[in-house]
């Protein structure tokens, strides 16, 4: 298996080198070499496919003679994790970001095989240039290929990390890396518009959907990122700006602005710069990304990154920003601008504003993110910035971004009349108000003005593309009739790009409604509880009920039974834990040792809409370490009598071993008696999340809106008529 | 030995399916012009963008005066596109 995971990694890379070469020496016109590095590409996506397939069969069949399945898998690791161990370790990640690579070249030229005939050759060339970089570093780099084995092949693995192991770890890290990766498409078709001069909008309109792809991928593994860290680390948020969130956000705010802003080149032949820039920029931070990951630069909860491969990727980095940049520069004559603005009442100019303010946002955490690196070289001293320092900067332009979020979708391009204007702003601006009078007046919203603002701007938001969808539907209404609600879906089916998109503005504008609730209005306190006794906070009434303690081959878990209530009435019973799992392959297992290795939360959650109610459990297991101490002790006499038997009976070893894993499961589970018998005092967390489900509901609007937005509108089928060209057009428009 | 083996498998079936192409005649013309593809393309985008100042129109957005405006405005670029069609595909409109 391992020859055959090696031998398919070398063809990979040389068949990306080839897909470069043949590209390049199709440029002139000469199909057939074209045609040969499509389907070198294509090759590559198997290629590297049956790689990460003979990954996976060694990983479900315990294979240890692969030193990644050794070093991230075990027996006891469970099988559901056995197939994402994978992207756990560091050259998993690199043949993940290869593969992803694969697949998203051989779509992009697969979508382009009949298009852009002079920009793909360089485009098919840039993207096997980086596909070839990440083959070539597994290859060549230290201790990152894949396919290292390890001979003799060990009995047992190290075991993957417990705090991976959970269902959003399944899926958060190759939603990033899919991110992360897709950017590379739009980012290579510029690089060949460049190169070419072919600078209008047809790379951009060939792209565009990988673009809006990868910031929907980008955005999944942000969002399950942040319930990783809501549900799992057991600190009670889901943010906390650490410097690997950080990485992935960047370029999803670059991407962001880069969605925004072709839409001005393609309607309006402007900001051709700035997009090149944009995606350059883009690309350049999901690289980043990839690096503060795996690279360990930065102090991190992702600790599990540690890296060789940091300066490869700062040098790829380098060789991408500065050829850009000279690319950028030598072609500024073809990137002017074919028009200019008509009016700052008009979409493109709300669009400018919002680009501005995402690279403002982009440039706050960036500098924030790094300021250890930045403080050290001025100063010799690593100061870091925390959140405080963070929310302090990107609060104001959150939410000022909401109410141009709300703001663009009013308005038509090129210009509109301060009559329409007045119409269309009216009733956004009204129940902006309204809701803003009655916030402050009947709740304690006005104690945060800048959470009362973003509500306000947040309802002007929903307000605005709520009328959009109504106007639209009234519309489709008076010509073919229906009801309302018909007309309304019509009209966005008709229109998906569109309405697809305000969907994702209706979805942002919900979560941040939901962040700035819940980061301003939370409440957030440390309880010390013994059994029986009980605590009050806010409208609830909280008991600790009883403790609960288990154990099994791989952890003790000590947690609390709380009983809730609100109003009288229960409200939930929760069962927060703390689990402590003992390291995989550790010499002589002793009760001790199951505290040696890593601890992992499971919170209490009753979710709802109007609030969170979330409970951690911090264990005192101190007196319960006294114990194990105590029991290892008696433990090693037994080993000690069993390996006196064994050495004059060698033929009790299997027996001997039996015996003595019977007395540690036993010992271990008296321990776990004793900790429900006579439970210390355990400190609980309590936090009072307001609205905060709400995040979650508008990263899924969001997300469901980005679906429609990408899925191919019926307009772009082919028509074709031969009629004079006035009423042709007249015909072809109408058909759609 | 098996290494060479596999190795010198997959090599082959590489070589077969990615050479394939250069083993047929040079081909004078692609199947579909990527010009007439191109220009499809941009006929397809200022379609919509007519389309979408229709319904800006409305829905309130435009007023008559600027709608009349950008839509003849593109009509004319469309048309344009349409000529530049024809050209390339010998046809008349």
């Amino acid at each position: 298996m391992i020859e055959l995971g090696s031998a398919a990694l070398t063809l990979a890379f040389l068949t990306a080198l080839y897909a470069i070469v043949a590209a390049l020496i199709g440029r002139d016109g000469d199909r057939r070499w074209i045609e040969s590095s499509r389907r070198a590409v294509y090759a590559l996506c198997m290629l590297l496919t049956l790689c990460v397939v003979v990954i996976e069969i060694a990983f479900a069949g315990d294979d240890f003679s692969f030193n990644i399945v050794q070093q991230h898998s075990s027996i006891e690791t469970p099988t559901f994790y056995k197939f994402t161990a994978m992207w756990s370790s560091q050259e998993g990640s690199l043949l993940l970001w290869a593969w992803v690579l694969s697949i998203a070249a051989s779509a992009a030229l697969f979508a382009t095989r009949a298009k852009l005939r002079e920009i793909v050759p360089y485009a098919t060339a840039v993207m096997m240039g980086v596909a070839a970089f990440f083959v070539g570093l597994m290859l060549f780099a230290k201790n990152v290929n894949p396919f290292a084995g390890l001979d003799p092949a060990p009995a047992d693995g190290v075991g993957l990390n417990p705090l991976l192991q959970h269902p959003s770890m399944m899926v958060h890290p190759p939603m990033l890396y899919s991110g992360y990766v897709a950017f590379t498409i739009p980012f290579a078709f510029a690089v060949g518009a460049l190169i070419t001069r072919r600078l209008d909008a047809a790379w951009i309109r060939s792209t565009r959907r990988f673009a809006l792809i990868a910031w929907a991928f980008l955005g999944i593994g942000l969002l399950l990122g942040a319930r990783w860290s809501y549900t799992e680390l057991g600190w009670g948020g889901y943010w906390a700006w650490d410097p690997v969130e950080n990485a992935a956000l960047m370029p999803w705010l670059m991407g962001t602005a880069f969605l925004h802003s072709i839409m001005v080149q393609e309607k309006r032949g402007m900001l051709k710069v700035w997009n090149v820039s944009l995606i350059v920029a883009t690309f350049s931070l999901a690289l980043l990304g990839t690096f503060l990951v795996r690279s360990g630069v930065l102090q991190s909860i992702h600790a599990f990154g540690d890296s060789t491969v940091g300066p490869y990727i700062l040098a790829l980095i380098g060789v991408v920003l500065i050829g850009s940049v000279v690319l950028i520069s030598s072609r500024l004559d073809d990137l002017r601008s074919e028009r200019r603005m008509d009016s700052l009442a008009s979409r493109e100019a709300v669009f400018m504003v919002n680009n501005l303010l995402l690279i403002g946002l982009c440039a706050v955490i960036f500098w924030g993110t790094f300021f250890p690196l930045i403080s050290e070289l001025f100063t010799g001293d690593r100061a870091s910035l925390a959140a405080p320092w963070f929310d302090r900067y990107t609060t104001p332009l959150a939410i000022v971004l909401v109410l141009f979020t709300g703001i663009g979708p009013l308005l038509a391009w090129r210009r509109v009349s301060w009559r329409s204007a007045r119409r269309i702003f009216i009733w956004p601006a009204a129940i902006a108000a309204l809701a803003a009078l009655l916030l402050a007046l009947t709740t304690d919203a006005a104690s945060n003005p800048w959470a009362l603002a973003l509500f306000a701007f947040g309802a002007f938001a929903l307000t605005g593309l709520a009328q959009e969808f109504w106007r639209g539907g009234a519309a489709r209404q008076a010509v073919s009739g229906g009801s309302m609600a018909v007309a309304m879906v019509a009209v966005a089916a008709r229109n998906r790009r569109r309405y697809g998109g305000y969907i994702v503005h209706a979805g942002i504008a919900v979560l941040l409604i939901g962040i700035a609730a819940s980061s301003s209005f939370q409440t957030n306190r440390d309880v010390s509880l013994r059994p029986g006794q009980s605590t009050v906070v806010n409208d609830y009434r909280i008991t600790y009920e009883r403790p609960t303690a288990s154990v099994n081959d791989r952890a003790f878990t000590f947690g609390a039974v709380l009983d809730v209530k609100k109003d009288g009435e229960r409200f939930a019973l929760l069962n927060p834990t703390r689990r402590y799992f003992r390291p995989t392959g550790t010499p002589t297992p002793t009760v001790r040792s199951f505290f040696a290795g890593e601890s992992t939360s499971e919170v209490g959650l009753k979710a709802g809409f109007k609030s969170d109610f979330w409970t951690a459990v911090q264990t005192d297991i101190s007196g319960i370490e006294r114990r194990a101490r105590m029991a290892d002790e008696r433990f090693r006499e037994v080993m000690a009598v069993l390996a006196q038997r064994v050495q004059r009976d060698p033929a009790q070893a299997p027996a001997a071993a039996r015996f003595a894993r019977d007395v540690l499961d036993r010992t271990a589970g008296r321990v776990a008696e004793l900790y429900s018998s006579q439970a210390p005092a355990a400190t609980f967390r309590v936090i009072v999340n307001p609205l905060v489900s709400w995040m979650w509901i508008g990263a899924l609007i969001a997300l469901i809106g980005a679906l429609i937005a990408i899925w191919p509108s019926a307009e772009a089928r082919r028509r074709r008529v031969t009629s004079l060209y006035g009423a042709r057009l007249g015909r072809e428009l109408s058909r759609a | 030995m098996l290494e060479l083996l596999i190795g010198a498998a997959l090599l082959a079936l590489v070589v077969i399916f990615v050479t394939a192409p250069l083993r047929r005649a040079r081909q004078s013309g692609p199947i579909v012009d990527p010009e007439i593809a191109d220009l499809e393309a941009r006929k397809e985008a200022k379609y919509r963008e007519i389309r979408d100042a229709q319904l800006d129109h409305a829905v309130g957005k435009l007023s008559d005066d600027d709608f009349r405006r950008q839509d003849a405005e593109l009509r004319r670029e469309a048309i344009e596109i349409l000529k530049r069609l024809d050209r390339l595909q010998g046809r008349s409109p």
